[in-house]
């Protein structure tokens, strides 16, 4: 029976699954969007984000700290990544930029899973999430709370970058037309490692925050990849009000679905996604003339 | 023509590869066990190369990357399975017929959504509707499929020979049924890989534009490689059920596909046989890594590894690099008799006939406008070109020349306004249906087939003239199609690329490739004929060999040609059409253009007496 707090709860639930989605996508578009690469080791880098964090947080009990150092370890990676291997991918076609990245992503699973096992693991709540909220209608858990809070910080951090300084500015005309930019004379090659431990970072901060409410497993990322692939087909490619919109329509489709009928509720995201291409093939915040 | 080579090469396929894979199947499950291999993993090989056979086609010769094929493993393993393990049926064969057929539908449906975003977005969506179908089999269709826990109890196969049915219980005669698919399959996919639908694939994979402008459904044939793909994938399958006794759930995670896809680069996409070399490392080396203590762990790292450093370095894989350095020992044979370039046959063109302007159009714009949100490229633009004209467009850069063009050929949808062929409207019709009517552009920047040889290059033209817009003729020979071969010499000819008939497009030297560039639209067999800059990046040379080409070719068509060059306009051109700022400032002929001060101030873009309202 669906009652009045539980569909408030299954709503604020899908809250908090899509700002999540939203974070993790967002990194994801940014990097199509500027560089043309679909990262597909995106859901590996917030996996180890998870893993730095859950590191961290076990040996200095802080998890600010591990929110810092998940950031800055997978920012690294992503560095490293952009400079030593996809970086030589930017001029080959769609195909092997896919393929590289498809198998970077089973090598950093492969070393995390060499390195922490396969077993599943579980990041404690911050001491400052601990306990209930009331919210009117029902009591949520302060740290999911927190959860969306956080979130909502890093958007907005990210969309300040993003249209309110200068590299943010390269970085949308590097989304419209990369040549033309490079011709202005910016370094784009810079602007690109920058995009690319950005939206690294975004996916790694994601992992952080998120390993209290899920386990923590070297498998963690293939579904919230695929799922930031439905949330950028929904929203349209390299938009970031796209990738609010998809991720928020996604986390409330997961969420409601699960409150009526649990089995159908992966099935809905995946032909909600179908929906969207049927009657609006770009994406809702799309450019119809970008393929 | 002296001493060049007129004949084709032999287009039968070669039946070493067929024999070499029949030798293989028979001497493998003897030889296997010596290398520490059991029947069982060569069984499970073989299904995997089966599988890979179908992902071949799709993706090493259409160039389309799925990520979801698990979809149509699972789909056609789990109603095989059903239908035997819940005795619907007792006949092997119909329950994997059945499985295919599923795997088709499903290939359609899912074909049809992936199919409207190309590229980058094929893969995504893919991956995500071959997700769909792991959590529709998990949760809303368990009670069929088993959920997490799969199909238990699928018989052994057996085959029916109108008598009698043999049961195959011994780990060979089950073998030997799955060799025989292979074999069979394998045979059937490389008759699809040389037929004419294999060329038209081929081209697609190289250039997905180029394969719609010169007339073929470039969407359906993507389509029907796909369900191909599905039905190779639902046999693989059901026989996985079939080997197992047993259809796991696994058949259906994005696993599954990454596996396909891994085994795939590693033995080299795009050759029918790398697949399967894929499948027996990865399934030889998990066996083998397995015993070596320390190791068991690392061996998909490993694998891993391997792939990233074969996508960089070797992408063509095992098999694929085998086959390079192969063909490039014969070909340091053959090589030496391939000469300089060749020159255009420099007799003079004939003498030009004035067009019947008296006649009606053939072609026709009417009030044809191009919008970019509130930028006006093209304004209101008429003009018509009656048969056997040329005429050449012309005007300033950022005149709308080639967003003109464009419309014309179909390549940009017109904002407003009709383009009429022959009398009828073709407004709104794709590149590939109006160039079917006869109209066909040929493009400013070379878009060529890069990997295939000239004379494969023309033959894919040729082909749509031949075979219309679509045409499933996957079991046909490509020598078959009536007209194809006198065609495609007699375009060679035109353009003076016979001798270089067997070279590699993207082997040939600019002007050659730029001729190459044209004959594609020629073997089209055009009425109209829409050449965008032709002579651009020309040496003086080469440009008046190419006018001395135009001249030939215009007058067997019309001819509409956008030109930087004047020189090359006015020797061409009955008539000439100047565009400034996306607008018709003048029309006539040649030596009235040249004399027109509109014109001239529109190129010198200084201050005119003529102001666009």
């Amino acid at each position: 029976m669906v009652t009045w707090a539980l569909l408030w709860a299954q709503l604020f639930n899908g809250l908090v699954l899509g700002a999540l989605l939203v974070l993790v996508a967002m990194g994801l578009t940014i990097v199509f969007g500027t560089l043309g690469i679909v990262n597909f080791a995106h859901g590996a880098l917030y996996m180890i984000g998870a893993y730095a964090g859950y590191v961290a947080f076990l040996h200095t009990q802080s998890f600010i700290l591990a929110m810092v150092s998940g950031a800055a370890v997978v920012l690294l990676i992503g560095v490293i990544l952009e400079r030593g291997l996809i970086r030589h991918y930017y001029a080959r076609p769609p195909e092997d930029q896919i393929l590289v990245t498809f198998g970077l992503a089973i090598v950093l699973i492969e070393i995390v899973r060499l390195i922490f096992g396969g077993i599943s693991r579980r990041t404690d709540e911050p001491i400052w999430g601990n306990g209930v909220v009331n919210l009117g209608l029902l009591y949520y858990p302060r740290y999911q709370v927190e959860v969306l809070g956080i979130v909502t910080l890093v958007l907005i951090a990210l969309y300040l970058v993003l249209y309110r300084t200068k590299i943010g500015l390269i970085v949308r005309a590097g989304i419209e037309d990369p040549l033309m930019v490079n011709i202005l004379g910016i370094n784009v090659t810079r602007t690109f490692l920058l995009v690319f431990g950005l939206g690294a970072m975004a996916a790694g901060f994601a992992g952080v925050i998120n390993a209290p409410i899920v386990s923590v497993d070297p498998d963690m990322g293939a579904p919230i990849l695929i799922q930031c692939f439905v949330v950028i087909v929904i929203g349209g490619v390299g938009s970031f009000w796209g990738a609010v919109a998809g991720g928020l329509i996604a986390g409330e489709t997961l969420s409601l679905t699960t409150m009526v009928a649990p089995d159908y509720a992966q099935v809905m995201l995946f032909a909600a996604m179908a929906f969207i291409l049927i009657v609006r093939p770009q994406g809702l915040f799309g450019v119809k003339t970008r393929q | 023509m002296k001493g060049y080579s007129t004949q084709a090469p032999r287009r039968v396929p070669s039946l070493l590869p067929l024999i070499a894979v029949a030798v293989g199947l028979v001497i493998f499950p003897f030889v296997f066990p010596f290398l520490d291999g059991t029947i069982d993993v060569a069984d499970r090989i073989l299904v995997w190369g089966l599988f890979g056979l179908g992902f071949d086609i799709l993706f090493g010769y259409t160039g389309l990357l799925s990520f979801g094929q698990a979809a149509f493993f699972g789909a056609g393993g789990f109603t095989t399975a059903y239908l035997l393990a819940g005795n619907i049926t007792s006949s092997t064969i119909l329950a994997l017929l059945a499985g295919m057929a599923v795997a088709a539908v499903l290939g359609v449906i899912i074909g049809l959504l992936s199919l409207r975003r190309s590229g980058i977005y094929f893969a995504m969506l893919t991956l995500a509707f071959g997700e769909m179908l792991f959590f529709l089999e998990n949760s809303p269709l368990r009670q069929w499929t088993g959920g997490e826990n799969g199909l238990p109890g699928v018989p052994k196969p057996n085959l029916p020979l109108g008598f009698t049915t043999i049961e195959l219980h011994s780990a060979l005669a089950i073998y030997a049924f799955i060799a025989v698919l292979f074999f069979v399959g394998f045979w059937l996919a490389r008759r699809i890989i040389v037929s004419p639908f294999g060329m038209v694939l081929r081209a697609i994979r190289e250039n997905v534009e180029r394969a719609g402008a010169v007339g073929h459904d470039v969407l359906l044939y993507k389509l029907v490689a796909f369900v191909i793909a599905a039905v190779y994938g639902g046999l693989a399958g059901g026989l996985l059920g079939l080997l197992q006794g047993y259809m796991p759930p696994d058949a259906f995670y994005l696993e599954t596909s990454s596996q396909l896809i891994i085994q795939t680069v590693i033995g080299g996409a795009g050759t029918l046989i790398g697949p399967l070399v894929g499948a027996a490392i990865w399934l030889y080396l998990y066996q083998i890594l397995q015993i070596v203590p320390g190791l068991g762990g690392a061996w998909k790292l490993i694998l891993g590894l391997v792939f990233v450093i074969l996508v960089t370095g070797l992408r063509q894989g095992i098999v694929g690099g085998i086959l390079l350095v192969w063909r490039r020992r014969r070909a340091r044979g053959g090589q030496a008799e391939a000469g300089a370039v060749q020159p255009i046959d420099d007799a003079p063109p004939p003498p030009r006939v004035k067009p019947d302007y008296t006649k009606p159009p053939i072609l026709e714009a009417r009030d044809l406008s191009k919008h970019y949100g509130g930028l006006l490229a093209v304004d209101k633009v008429s003009f018509s070109v009656v048969e056997g004209e040329t005429r050449a467009v012309i005007g300033p850069n950022g005149a709308g020349k080639s967003t003109f063009f464009k419309m014309l050929a179909g390549a940009v949808q017109a904002t407003s306004g009709d383009i009429l062929f022959a009398g009828a409207p073709i407004t709104g019709l794709d590149a590939a249906r109006i160039c079917q009517l006869g109209v066909v552009r040929s493009f400013q920047i070379n878009q060529i087939f890069p990997h295939l040889t000239v004379r494969e290059n023309i033959t894919i033209a040729a082909l749509a003239r031949r075979r219309g817009k679509f045409r499933p003729d996957m079991l046909s020979r490509i020598d078959a199609v009536p007209g194809l071969d006198d065609l495609v010499r007699d375009t060679l000819a035109a353009v003076s690329l016979t001798a270089r008939g067997d070279r590699r497009a993207s082997d040939l030297a600019y002007g050659e490739k730029r001729r190459l560039e044209i004959a594609l639209a020629l073997a089209t067999s055009p009425r109209v004929l829409l050449l965008d800059e032709p002579t651009a990046g020309m040496s003086p040379a080469e440009r008046s060999d190419t006018v001395r080409l135009l001249k030939r070719i215009a007058a067997a068509m019309t001819i509409v040609i956008v030109e930087h060059d004047m020189d090359v306009v006015f020797e061409l051109a009955d008539r000439v059409t100047v565009l400034s700022e996306g607008r018709k400032i003048a029309e006539g002929e040649p030596v009235e253009i040249q004399n027109n001060p509109v014109v001239r101030a529109a190129y010198l873009g200084g201050e005119t007496e003529y102001e666009p309202a």
